[in-house]
């Protein structure tokens, strides 16, 4: 029996294409210019891990089902694993390598103090997406925040104590 | 020993590196003229390779090589060199070994490029043609081919079944309250958020530095010497952070072997990495059906108890677990058969997954036990505390220690039991019918001979290490808190060290017996560092020469003599008089056989759910879960209640929505993704509360440690489905339990 081949691919009996050629582009990531040469299938996740060493940036699906790779990108979060790092030129990332000012940003502390992680790989991505979550200013209740940060999956279970460290960061915002 | 930090509530120690994006798994080591390999896996089940087209892939510019059976180099000959200490029985799966294809997921070529978009591409257009055989999958259709496992070395950790005691069968005709039935749940996917990856640094000819993902360095330097003929010397693993595992890394993974073999052959560095689909091409938890027929007399008390289990296994190995022995450890009964059988399937191994076995044992008990307490009029709790036992029927020993009467009324009374009317369908909140459960959870407590060693200098720092393992259950933390009160030192001078086969021998992290084990190690290397000092300080001080280490108290970082006439000396000072400023001391930490052996060992918990069902849609939400734990000694209530809530939403995930489902007619897992294989979100989880019920058990250990990794698992889904009994007066025995299940 001949199987199916594993990519169906219509153009079975050329040859595959030459590649894209390399593009040199600039990204700005926590608040530096940085010059990286990739082809323009590179993920904005594996520029970052990969051309860049921002490896806190962590990828645990490369489909967007789980949200480890959530980074700012204007403020806003984005999973980095579902966009190009070509057409993020010109744009501000922010990466958990660059989320706090000086010292800790308060998420990473509330994060802390609540043990609000296991194994820490989905972790940046929950606190980056955290900190996007409240400045889009939609969470009001402890049910708006298990809702909005439902796109961040953590497998050893620490849910409940990352809302906890959540609510504690929203509730000293709010007080200020 | 003052205990000033040993039992409070400490961060975790490792939790800076890991918020802020520090702490390095292994994919992240981006070393010099990395290559990178992508794998190809074979999408039959059952048959052989006729051929593989390679052509267009070697096309592809920057792909440097691509392995398959047919060119890959050779590696040891004998199966037993592929046996790693969580090896079953059998015949280790061995990577492109040979033509034949014996599951569906099996790596079968490999391209290594100078990207990994490049090696990801070119794997893309390699195709494969198959003679392929009829294939076996599906565990309920081949229950003819169960048959008794093989026995083997894993045997020791993994018992079977006890003889049966009297005649269960016939006692079970006459009890005159029988219950039980059919339970069936199918295969569950570790899925650790961080997927397998090695990177292999090519240090030297023949010398490896490998950053592996791994709940064992040792284990996967062993592997790889043992496989690659290479010296334990020049193969150094290093597993530091390790994203998850769950006893996925008990083994060593295939992204292990190829990198290696690529490694060595090609002599560059090489990284692969699993994506998620292939997260599903290994070990999981097996697909079982297990049977139970109870019966009790008119009073509730059991008289027959009978638990049978088939599960699935692959071709080649014989993976157990420890699934029908349960049943008669928690409750007495004088007719007792147990039976657990294997059927063998074109399915890759099953492995170790939290709690493996006791999660899939004692759903059937704890539910069987609850329709008992039903048919006999009983309240759930009351039934159990009539069926209690201080000893371990299946041994006839006594338990160590056992504080599940307790845990029963902690749990009860946060829980609001006394409340719940008895009469399922009873309790409502608008259209949706409200359920109270509870169930019982065991674990043994195992403890196995670890190594670790102290090393103090002369800036007052201790460093401690061992080549055990932290996936996220504390080890670091609460080690550094055992070795600070050992050594009376404050816990800022004190680190932890782990995850390096060049440190101090530690088996492979799991079972829940990695915090008694190790933490033994610890303790017997502070103790043999504080003889050292003591012998320094009569080496350097005359005083000292009479002095005993019975006389002296290790407190603030001084050596301080009962007898006052004689003046403490810090461990400073007697770092700073030693060769090379330091004083250190390597050791054993070795499980009290002698004192262990007369007792059974074990956690215990009492869980009680609250479940909120639509009773329109079936949709079933977990509203509350009480969790008491009694666990011996509970080194950080903050770590360990954390470990505890972790289990518990693996418990709900267990309950209600895990499954990898497979098309028999292929052999292969349909949902091979996150958004397909579902496991619950921030908004599925809701009130969860741990209570640590006191328990003093100095017989486990010096420490009294009995573990926590597993426990928080067991009798959560059991007590979930007692709910939704409770709630709807329907008894679903399969997991998960679905919508449809309840419509």
């Amino acid at each position: 029996m001949k199987s199916e081949p594993q990519v169906i691919n219509n153009e079975h009996d050329k040859l595959p294409a030459a590649l894209a050629p390399e593009l040199d582009i600039v990204l700005r990531v926590n608040g530096h210019d940085r010059t990286i040469t990739v082809r323009p299938w590179v993920t904005l996740l594996d520029a970052l891990r990969g051309r860049l060493d921002l490896t806190g940036t962590k990828k645990g699906c490369d489909h967007g089902q789980c949200g480890a790779c959530t980074v700012l990108v204007n403020g806003k979060r984005i999973n980095s694993c579902l966009t190009l790092a070509v057409m993020q030129t010109g744009n501000d990332i922010t990466t958990i390598e660059g989320i706090a000012q000086d010292g800790m940003h308060p998420m990473q502390q509330a994060f802390i103090d609540h043990d609000a992680f296991q194994c820490g790989y989905c972790t940046p991505g929950q606190i980056c997406s955290a900190i996007g979550m409240l400045n889009e200013g939609h969470a009001h209740t402890r049910g708006d925040v298990q809702e909005l940060m439902s796109g961040n999956l953590c497998r050893c279970g620490a849910y409940t104590n990352i809302v906890d460290a959540i609510m504690e960061v929203k509730e000293a915002q709010g007080n200020e | 020993m003052q205990q000033k930090y040993i039992g409070k509530a400490i961060s975790r120690v490792d939790g800076p590196a890991k918020v802020t994006g520090t702490a390095k798994y292994a994919a992240e080591y981006n070393v010099p003229d990395l290559h990178y390999g992508y794998v190809v896996n074979s999408t039959i089940a059952n048959g052989e390779i006729e051929k593989i087209n390679l052509t267009k892939a070697a096309m592809v510019d920057g792909v440097v090589k691509i392995y398959t059976h047919e060119n890959r180099p050779s590696t040891a000959w004998l199966s037993l060199n592929y046996a790693d200490m969580d090896a079953p029985p059998g015949k280790p799966f061995v990577p492109m070994h040979n033509n034949k294809v014996v599951y569906n997921g099996q790596p079968i070529a490999m391209v290594v490029a100078k990207s990994f978009e490049v090696a990801r591409y070119a794997a893309s257009l390699i195709t494969v043609e198959y003679k392929a055989d009829k294939s076996d999958t599906d565990l309920v259709a081949n229950l003819q081919n169960a048959r008794d496992p093989k026995k083997g070395l894993a045997s020791f950790l993994k018992p079977p079944p006890p003889k049966p005691k009297g005649n269960a069968a016939k006692a079970y005709e006459a009890a005159p309250l029988k219950a039980g039935g059919s339970f069936y749940h199918g295969v569950e996917h570790h899925n650790p958020m961080e997927p397998f990856a090695t990177t292999v640094v090519y240090e030297d000819k023949d010398k490896l530095k490998i950053y592996d993902k791994t709940q064992g360095s040792v284990n996967t330097q062993m592997y790889v010497a043992n496989v690659f003929g290479l010296k334990f010397k020049d193969v150094r693993v290093l597993s530091p952070f390790v994203g998850g595992a769950f006893g996925s890394g008990l083994r060593p993974q295939y992204q292990l072997f190829l990198s290696v073999m690529a490694a060595l052959d090609m002599q560059c560095n090489v990284r692969l990495t699993l994506n998620r689909h292939q997260m599903f091409t290994f070990g999981h938890r097996p697909a079982t059906l297990q049977n139970t027929f109870y019966g009790a007399d008119a009073d509730g008390k059991l008289q027959s108890i009978q638990h049978e289990s088939v599960a699935e296994t692959s071709t080649y190995e014989d993976y157990t677990e420890i699934v029908v022995n349960w049943a008669n450890m928690i409750y007495p009964s004088p007719n007792v058969n147990l039976q657990y059988k294997l059927a063998p399937l074109n399915m890759a191994s099953p492995m170790d997954m939290r709690a493996p076995g006791g999660a899939t044992g004692m759903h059937p008990v704890e539910i069987t036990i609850d329709e008992l307490a039903h048919q006999a009029g009983m309240d759930p709790v009351e039934f159990r505390l009539l069926n209690y036992t201080d000893e371990d029927e299946t041994t006839g020993k006594p338990y160590s220690s056992k504080e599940l009467k307790e845990c029963f009324k902690q749990a009860a009374e946060k829980f609001g039991w006394a409340k719940r009317n008895p009469q399922p369908r009873s309790m409502r909140r608008g259209h949706k019918l409200v359920g109270w459960g509870m169930a019982t959870g065991i674990w043994e407590a195992m403890q196995v001979p670890t190594r670790a060693e102290a090393i103090l200098t002369a800036d007052g720092k201790l460093t401690v290490r061992s080549a055990t393992a932290d996936f996220g259950t504390g080890t670091y933390t609460v080690m550094a808190q055992i070795a600070a009160d050992a050594m009376g030192m404050s816990l800022d001078n004190v680190t932890f060290e782990l995850g390096d086969s060049d440190m101090p021998f530690a088996p492979i992290s799991g079972g829940s017996f990695t915090a008694a084990s190790c933490g033994t190690a610890v303790q017997a290397a502070c103790l043999g560092l504080k003889k050292k000092l003591l012998k320094k300080a009569q080496s350097t001080n005359a005083e000292y020469k009479s002095v005993n280490l019975d006389d002296i108290a290790f407190v603030d970082g001084q050596l301080q003599p009962t007898n006052s006439a004689v003046k403490p000396i810090a461990y400073t000072d007697l770092a700073a008089a030693s060769k090379n400023k330091q004083i250190a001391s390597k050791n054993m930490g070795w499980p009290q056989m002698m004192k262990q052996r007369k007792y059974t060992r074990a956690a215990h918990s009492a869980i009680f759910a609250e479940v909120e069902v639509d009773e329109d849609f079936g949709v079933v939400k977990v509203t509350r879960l009480v969790s008491a734990i009694a666990a011996g000694k509970i080194l950080n209530p903050k770590t360990a209640r954390s470990q505890i809530l972790g289990g518990m939403v693996w418990g709900i995930s267990k309950a209600l929505r895990e499954e990898s489902v497979m098309d028999h007619r292929i052999g292969r897992f349909m949902n091979t993704n996150l958004g397909e294989y579902h496991t619950p979100v921030n908004a599925d989880i809701h009130q969860l509360d741990v209570i640590f019920v006191e328990e003093d058990d100095q017989i486990v250990n010096d420490l009294g440690i009995k573990g926590i990794g597993e426990i928080g698992l067991v009798g959560v889904p059991p007590a979930i489905a007692n709910a939704i009994f409770h709630a709807t007066g329907k008894r679903v025995r399969n997991l998960p339990i679905k919508l449809n299940d309840l419509m």
